[in-house]
């Protein structure tokens, strides 16, 4: 019987720390999902730690700079505002006050620096408006140069 | 029409199944065979009227009928034929319906291979895929429903998911998930079968779903091979793993059917871990409709988008009951699942093999933990959170290790016990292989640890492996005066099981050395060129030729056309688009890659202008990426070659220790489709 117990006592202390483990690595490694007003409530304690920032893409704010590859703009929630830095290119529907949740850390010069872009669409399926079926943007966008 | 048809057709085998759930262990209970096989009759029927409700869906979709709910979902004019069939799965409705079918496929062929079977484990496990298969058709008339009237009937519809119909792989990825989840549920109504008919001690349930369980293992495998890939075409990271919780949903029930397949061994041979393995049984079949919770219920957008339907409750409710009623059996026989054998050495294939499930069940936790952490945090705590990738990391990377240390040892050691020479001359030559591997992974630029151990690890265990083979060829060749292939071929023909495991760890090495090598070297960089202009990396040049527009039969197509440079001559051209389809907002990226047995040259459009004056493209050099597609090839091979019968049955008698109870087992033919 005392093998058993053994046994017992063994897979107990081995169940613990592998528990201890996990609850360690997810503790460090947990990414707030927040928006601008959350984030900026959150004072000092929301600095350069790993943020998951969501928000609409406020109008006229996006700067992007294709030779360095360096795009800004500003993520709002209607209340709170932080502008956003990060290299890289716009995807390409990238448009003012549409959904984006950016990844990246809030630094202490009050610029968001992201190390990634979502673009935020909504799943309920929307009939795209006259002007807006890709299908005629294409036609704007690419008028006379063929493959 | 259509729908109405379908829909009774799933109503009617909704009341077969209840009659067979009640005369299936009414008949078992009074001993009337004839009753029992009204249970049997229920199951082929269910398989029959759910193909006709699917079969009616697929012609829904064909003809456009948008009167039928699910058409309308998901269904379009101007989407082509091939992905409009696909579509059947590409949506809530249509794939729990095409679950129901697998499922119903699945067990009528199990139940009716084993229908002669004596005793009650088969009769018992009818009732179990009965009662899988009323929880499906539940959903299916319930909030599940695909075949529901739509008034007024719309001209047209939105068509699938953009995504679905970007790539091919999609065809192939959906199909085989499921063939291989729903697979998991046969050995799943087997352990119940036994559980409940006492007939735990008798191991027939394992040998009766051995080829069941390989197979759907291999499709499963297949399947997340499949979805990687699939990722890497599309979604333009050029990634193939990113810890999301949809590919985690398809990654658990690996990992616990993958430690079953290995523990069910040591059972087979000593009578151990009995109540082990039908945990791992049980664990699987139930990560498997988590899984499809996770992935259906759209409880990962938000707990909230998932509160907002009812169809989340129903498989919460299944899971709890199945765990209960699962528990409970386990209970019921707890007196006959003690252990009777026990390990003779340490220093044994026992050993590497517990140690091997340890590593993989808690590699299994770890990844369940950060998977449904946000969901309760949020449920909880009502705050939005998200498990980083470095949490996954850290935590498996040093049991991915391990694993493919322990596959090296493993099958060098005998059962039972092994001697110190024996050690010495089976661990030592290898270490061979992994110095060679270590110094070549330090020489090509590899330098995080886990990237090196994995290089050293795989090392190791590819030369342990080669060496089985080489050891039993020239064992044959002395004892039987064969040549070498013959002996090669008769060993590996004469013993399926042992050997295709063999084959299919190749594979897992080779998998693992293109995902070692493609994250460890990867190199990437992202510019705005001009007609004309080159961008270059890691020793790899590509030149912008141009930009160009094209429409496409359900799509608009923007693409760059990129000559690939070398020496001052173009040596080929890399085409990476966007494809814009009429009912999404934003385009779906197109890479495009350029393959060669030492890696991928990777390209994606980014941005480009609207004249076509400039492109901004990322270019990404991958070493060994398209080992891992081929890796996962091969672990579906060794699969093939441990499902293939015996050529001859004398020689199956070796590995099947005790005689089984009743009458033989039919061998059970299971196509396995790569």
């Amino acid at each position: 019987m005392t093998r058993r117990r053994w046994a017992f006592v063994a897979a107990g202390v081995l169940i613990a720390t592998f528990a201890w483990l996990l609850y360690g690595g997810i503790d460090k490694n947990i990414v707030f999902f927040l928006t601008p007003k959350e984030l900026l409530a959150k004072g000092a304690a929301g600095y350069d730690v790993p943020v998951r920032l969501g928000g609409q893409v406020k109008p006229a704010s996006v700067t992007w700079n294709e030779k360095a590859l360096d795009l800004q703009f500003v993520v709002t929630d209607g209340t709170g505002q932080i502008p956003v830095h990060t290299s890289g290119a716009p995807p390409q529907m990238f448009r003012d006050g549409m959904g984006v949740v950016v990844e990246g850390r809030y630094g202490h010069n009050g610029v968001f620096q992201a190390t990634s872009l979502m673009v935020k669409h909504s799943n309920e399926y929307r009939p795209p408006k006259p002007g807006q079926r890709p299908g005629e943007m294409y036609k704007t966008l690419l008028d006379g140069s063929g493959p | 029409m259509t729908g109405f048809f379908a829909h009774n057709a799933l109503l009617v085998s909704l009341a077969v199944i209840l009659f067979g759930l009640v005369i299936g262990p009414l008949g078992i209970r009074r001993g009337r065979r004839d009753w029992i096989e009204i249970a049997y009759g229920a199951v082929y029927t269910n398989f029959l009227l759910v193909t006709i409700a699917t079969l009616s869906m697929v012609y829904a979709l064909v003809t456009h009928d948008f009167s039928v709910s699910y058409v309308a979902q998901v269904g379009s004019r101007e989407t082509p034929l091939f992905y409009t069939v696909i579509s059947l799965w590409g949506a809530l409705e249509g794939s729990i319906l095409f679950w129901a079918w697998v499922l119903a496929l699945y067990s009528s062929a199990a139940v009716w291979i084993n229908r002669q079977r004596e005793g009650n484990l088969v009769p018992y496990a009818a009732a179990a895929f009965l009662g899988i298969s009323l929880f499906f058709l539940v959903l299916l008339v319930g909030p599940a429903n695909p075949f529901l009237p739509v008034s007024p009937v719309p001209a047209d519809g939105p068509g699938p998911n953009p995504l679905l119909q970007n790539h091919i792989l999609m065809a192939v990825h959906p199909p085989l998930l499921y063939l291989g989840y729903v697979g998991m549920s046969v050995p799943f109504a087997f352990a119940v079968g036994a559980m409940l008919s006492g007939e735990v001690t008798s191991d027939d349930w394992t040998r009766i779903t051995r080829r069941w369980t390989l197979a759907s293992w291999g499709l499963l495998s297949a399947a997340i091979i499949a979805g990687m890939w699939w990722s890497y075409e599309v979604l333009g990271w050029g990634g193939y793993w990113a810890w999301d919780p949809v590919e985690n949903a398809s990654f658990l029930p690996w990992l616990t059917a993958t430690a079953y397949l290995h523990s069910v061994m040591v059972q087979q041979r000593h009578g151990m871990l009995r109540l082990w393995n039908l945990n791992l049984v049980v664990g699987t079949f139930i990560l498997t409709i988590l899984g499809t919770f996770l992935t259906r219920s759209g409880i990962l957008s938000s707990v909230h988008a998932f509160t907002t339907g009812p169809i989340g409750f129903y498989f919460l409710g299944f899971i709890t009951l199945v765990l209960v009623c699962t528990m409970a059996m386990v209970w019921g026989n707890s007196e006959k699942l003690r252990t009777v054998g026990r390990f003779d050495s340490p220093a044994s294939r026992e050993t590497v093999l517990l140690l091997n499930n340890l590593f993989l069940t808690a590699f299994m936790f770890t990844v369940l933990v950060g998977t449904l952490y946000p969901l309760v945090a949020e449920a909880v705590r009502g705050v939005k959170v998200s498990v980083g990738e470095p949490f996954f990391n850290r935590m498996t990377l040093p049991m991915i290790v391990a694993l493919l240390f322990l596959m090296g040892v493993g099958p060098a050691l005998p059962w039972r016990s092994a001697t110190t020479k024996e050690l010495r001359a089976k661990l030592i030559p290898p270490l061979i292989g992994a110095l060679l591997f270590t110094v070549g992974a330090l020489i090509a630029g590899v330098h995080n640890v886990y990237g090196v151990l994995a290089f050293c690890f795989v090392g190791y265990s590819a030369l342990a492996n080669l060496r089985e083979y080489s050891i039993g060829t020239r064992a044959r060749r002395s004892a039987h005066g064969e040549s070498w292939p013959t002996a090669f071929i008769r060993l590996v023909g004469g013993n399926r099981r042992r050997y295709g495991g063999y084959v299919a760890h190749m594979g897992v090495f080779l998998v693992a050395l293109g995902v070692a090598a493609s994250s460890s070297l990867r190199t990437e960089r992202t510019a705005t060129l001009k007609p004309g202009e080159s961008l270059s990396v890691s020793g790899r040049t590509v030149r912008l030729e141009g930009v160009w527009g094209r429409e496409e039969i359900q799509r608009s197509v923007i693409g760059a056309t990129l000559a690939v440079v070398k020496d001052g001559g173009v040596v080929g051209f890399l085409e990476p688009r966007m494809n814009f389809y009429p009912t999404s907002e934003a385009p779906v990226p197109t890479p495009d890659v350029r393959s060669t047995i030492t890696g991928d040259l990777y390209a994606n459009l980014m941005a480009f202008e609207p004249r076509g004056a400039n492109a901004t493209v990322k270019l990404i050099v991958e070493p060994l990426t398209p080992w891992i597609w081929f890796g996962g090839g091969i672990v579906v091979l060794g699969a093939l070659i441990s499902i293939l019968p015996q050529r001859r049955p004398s020689q199956a008698a070796a590995f099947a220790p005790a005689a089984p109870v009743g009458p033989p087992i039919s061998a059970i033919p299971v196509k396995v489709e790569a």
